[in-house]
């Protein structure tokens, strides 16, 4: 019964810092690698420095697309 | 039948506590009312609405299906298109759509009583504001993602297209003056305010740097340290205040902040992002977050009691915060909360591009601006609080209350609610401040009730000047992160105009170009911003009802978008669905639009108040507020800019609509569906 709540509590709090970090515009950086290693294998993926800066670029300089927020 | 019974009678019941919660804030007269009648009433209105509308439009309407591929699916490519968890997806949407509009219009609205903000509030977000972000977020997910310029000009045409894509960037021309005029309201001669609101800026630099160089992309790490010093710069904000040195430093007249502000824009929008706008994007991003979800908390355990009646007599529209009457210029001044047409530029932005699943779509498009209501609901709670007295000196201008503890006081007495000039100065002292009177814009307002809230459950009366700092603070670093982020948008959609005659302009890298786009962009809200600091009546009078009126518009235009779209999925049966809150959104911002142009009193319209000071200007007489006669030609000047403001946004109206109901006439001829989805790759396989 404990395990099953930890493993709740622990989900929960992934999914906290995944939705905190995706408001800021970095989406989640192991499903990235993940994806990477699935669609292009031998292609190596970006480091997570290079990933952030990678989403940090596209959120807020990318076209004036990105990261524009409400009144 | 029992199981239909098991099924609806838990939402039955609280359909009834809903019902009961609005009888008892319909009905109470005379006595105070508990706050949290509001949040019941709220909350079981949302829920309801959520459970039955969300659910009706979602498989009437929309015809959603669970195993259809979404964009995030099909284009997944671990960046921009990632299927994404929807409690996740949920908060970077709310994150995304939450501002400073809700906070302010409520607060603002509260002259008129809270009954009024809060019906309005509720039947706009359940028929009209969740709908819209609903809807566009539905169409922009069946298009790839696109964004809604791309979305009206593929299923509308091109002219409408480029005609919305005008008035987006009018409105966020007007938007970010707006915005910036807050600011300076609320830091206007306030040491300790502006003290801690500029120190954030080197505060993001070294973030900026720490996430770049010392210790790269640790967002959260960082973040906490910013929080850190952020608290610090309010404790010691308050030592600055007091410094015979320092103080003076930091106290700026309207006209400094207003300069200060520009230069600002003008600078932070050409820095590289990771320097300045990310690292504040951070602090600004969980900052609100955090006092949104405290706020909530707050209201719970203090239980207050709402002081501000349920009706006041300026539903006539001789109110002091902003005149005219309650149709239609209170659901013009209620915009975001109840209803939002920026946020149809968001549900068509990253969001589409991040869901995972068809069927996620009613949690984020219609939940997540359930959410944007409560807090709306929260700031009228928190304006309605305070002592009214203390509401109409805040928010009344300076030509109607003067300067002085004095005068405001039989001012405001004079309006229906006494308040002793000792009482005044008591609150500003309370709060830190040397003056609360006339600061109008809502953020001052809401951080005095914020402040009470916070400071009845931590800290009592001795915390309440940092309360009160803090919440300033909050609003202030969230506009100016929007300040920053939408010059830049708007730079980048000026080098796309200026792009199409030279083309040089494109070139978003280049110095040159950037340069020339960011000052025009940030001179056109600069001008703006001037007018409504030397605005004698407050600005935010002139500013707030602009506004509101072009973000309704977009609202107007967003919703005729989807009715074009169900009209070519040949569902026109369900298409009152967007009919009946465009047609309101219509009636209210064309209503709006012609009486700022055309009403004979001139405390309303522009024209009217334009001709009072030109017959001046002719005799060669000076009227107050004015006090050259180059004052008189600026405030004339401003009147007729907004007039003609005012009439592109009800030709923008105009043209959509036209448009709208031709597209929707020839989808009505067609014997089949034209609407232009992506196809399904597995329907397309079968």
């Amino acid at each position: 019964m404990a395990a099953v709540w930890k493993e709740r509590l622990m989900s929960a709090g992934r999914c906290l810092c995944d939705s905190a970090r995706l408001m800021v515009g970095v989406p989640n950086y192991d499903v990235y690698v993940a994806h990477v290693a699935m669609t292009h294998p031998g292609q190596a993926p970006m480091s997570y420095e290079a990933f952030f800066r990678d989403r940090q670029q596209a959120r807020y300089g990318g076209g004036g697309k990105g990261g524009f927020r409400c009144c | 039948m029992t199981k239909l019974l098991r099924s609806h009678a838990p939402w039955m019941a609280l359909a009834l506590v809903g019902a009961l919660a609005l009888g008892v804030l319909a009905t109470a007269r005379g006595e105070h009312v508990n706050a949290l009648w509001v949040v019941a009433a709220a909350l079981s209105v949302h829920l309801v609405a959520y459970r039955y509308y969300s659910r009706y439009i979602a498989s009437s309407v929309m015809r959603l299906e669970a195993g259809r591929a979404t964009p995030a699916v099909r284009r997944n490519d671990g960046l921009d298109f990632v299927p994404t968890d929807r409690r996740v997806l949920f908060g970077h949407h709310f994150a995304a759509i939450a501002g400073a509009g809700p906070l302010v219009g409520p607060v603002l609205a509260a002259q008129m009583g809270y009954l009024p903000g809060v019906l309005w509030i509720l039947a706009g977000v359940v028929l009209a504001g969740a709908v819209q972000d609903f809807m566009i977020l539905f169409i922009s997910m069946r298009r790839d993602g696109r964004s809604l310029g791309e979305l009206i000009r593929a299923e509308m045409g091109i002219i409408p297209g480029m005609v919305a894509l005008l008035g987006a960037f009018m409105i966020m021309i007007i938007i970010l003056a707006v915005l910036s005029l807050i600011v300076v309201k609320a830091l206007v001669a306030s040491p300790w305010g502006a003290f801690t609101v500029g120190v954030t800026i080197p505060i993001a630099l070294f973030m900026g740097i720490y996430t770049r160089f010392l210790r790269p992309a640790r967002i959260g790490e960082v973040s906490l340290i910013g929080f850190v010093l952020l608290m610090a710069a309010i404790v010691f904000g308050q030592s600055v205040a007091h410094s015979p040195l320092l103080a003076p430093l930091f106290t700026l007249t309207a006209t400094q902040l207003c300069f200060v502000l520009i230069g600002y824009g003008a600078v932070a929008s050409v820095l590289p992002v990771w320097l300045l706008l990310a690292p504040r994007d951070y602090l600004s991003t969980f900052l609100k977050i955090g006092a949104i979800g405290a706020l909530a908390i707050g209201i719970v355990v203090m239980g207050p009691d709402l002081r501000m009646p349920a009706l006041t007599r300026f539903i006539d529209g001789s109110g002091p915060v902003w005149s005219g009457p309650l149709f239609p210029f209170l659901f013009i001044t209620i915009a975001c909360g109840a209803v939002s047409g920026f946020h149809a530029l968001i549900a068509s932005g990253t969001t589409p591009k991040l869901i995972a699943k068809e069927t996620d779509a009613p949690l984020i498009g219609y939940g997540a601006m359930l959410v944007e209501s409560f807090v709306a609901i929260m700031a009228l709670v928190s304006a309605s609080i305070i002592d009214p007295g203390v509401y109409f000196t805040m928010n009344s201008p300076p030509a109607v209350v003067g300067t002085t503890a004095q005068s405001a006081s039989s001012a405001v007495g004079g309006m229906g609610f006494p308040i002793a000039a000792a009482t005044i100065s008591q609150t500003a002292q309370d709060v830190g401040e040397t003056t609360i009177i006339s600061r109008a814009g809502g953020a001052p307002t809401l951080a005095v009730g914020m402040a009470q809230i916070f400071s009845h459950v931590v800290g009592g009366k001795a915390m309440m000047a940092f309360w009160y700092h803090f919440a300033i603070l909050f609003e202030a670093l969230f506009i100016l992160t929007a300040v920053d982020a939408g010059t830049r948008a708007g730079r980048f959609m000026l080098q796309d105009l200026l792009g199409t005659f030279i083309p040089r302009f494109r070139d978003t890298s280049a110095l040159g170009p950037s340069l020339i786009a960011s000052g025009l962009c940030v001179a056109a809200w600069g001008y703006f911003l001037y007018q409504g600091v030397t605005d004698p009546l407050g600005g935010i009078n002139t500013l707030w009802p602009l506004f509101g009126i072009s973000n309704q518009m977009l609202a107007a235009v967003a919703l005729i978008l989807g009715t074009v779209v169900i009209f070519k999925m040949k569902r026109q049966r369900h298409a009152w669905v967007t009919i009946a809150p465009a047609a309101w959104l219509i009636a209210c911002t064309l209503t709006a639009g012609a009486m700022k142009l055309f009403s004979p009193l001139p405390t309303v319209g522009f024209l009217a108040h334009a001709r009072v000071y030109s017959a001046a200007i002719a005799e060669a007489k000076v009227l107050a507020p004015a006090k050259s006669m180059a004052n008189m030609r600026q405030i004339v000047l401003n009147d007729r800019i907004n007039a003609v403001l005012c009439s592109i946004f009800i030709l923008v109206v105009a043209c959509i609509l036209l448009y709208g109901v031709r597209a929707c006439l020839a989808a009505l001829r067609r014997p089949d569906w034209t609407a232009q989805e992506t196809p399904d790759p597995l329907a397309a396989a079968e």
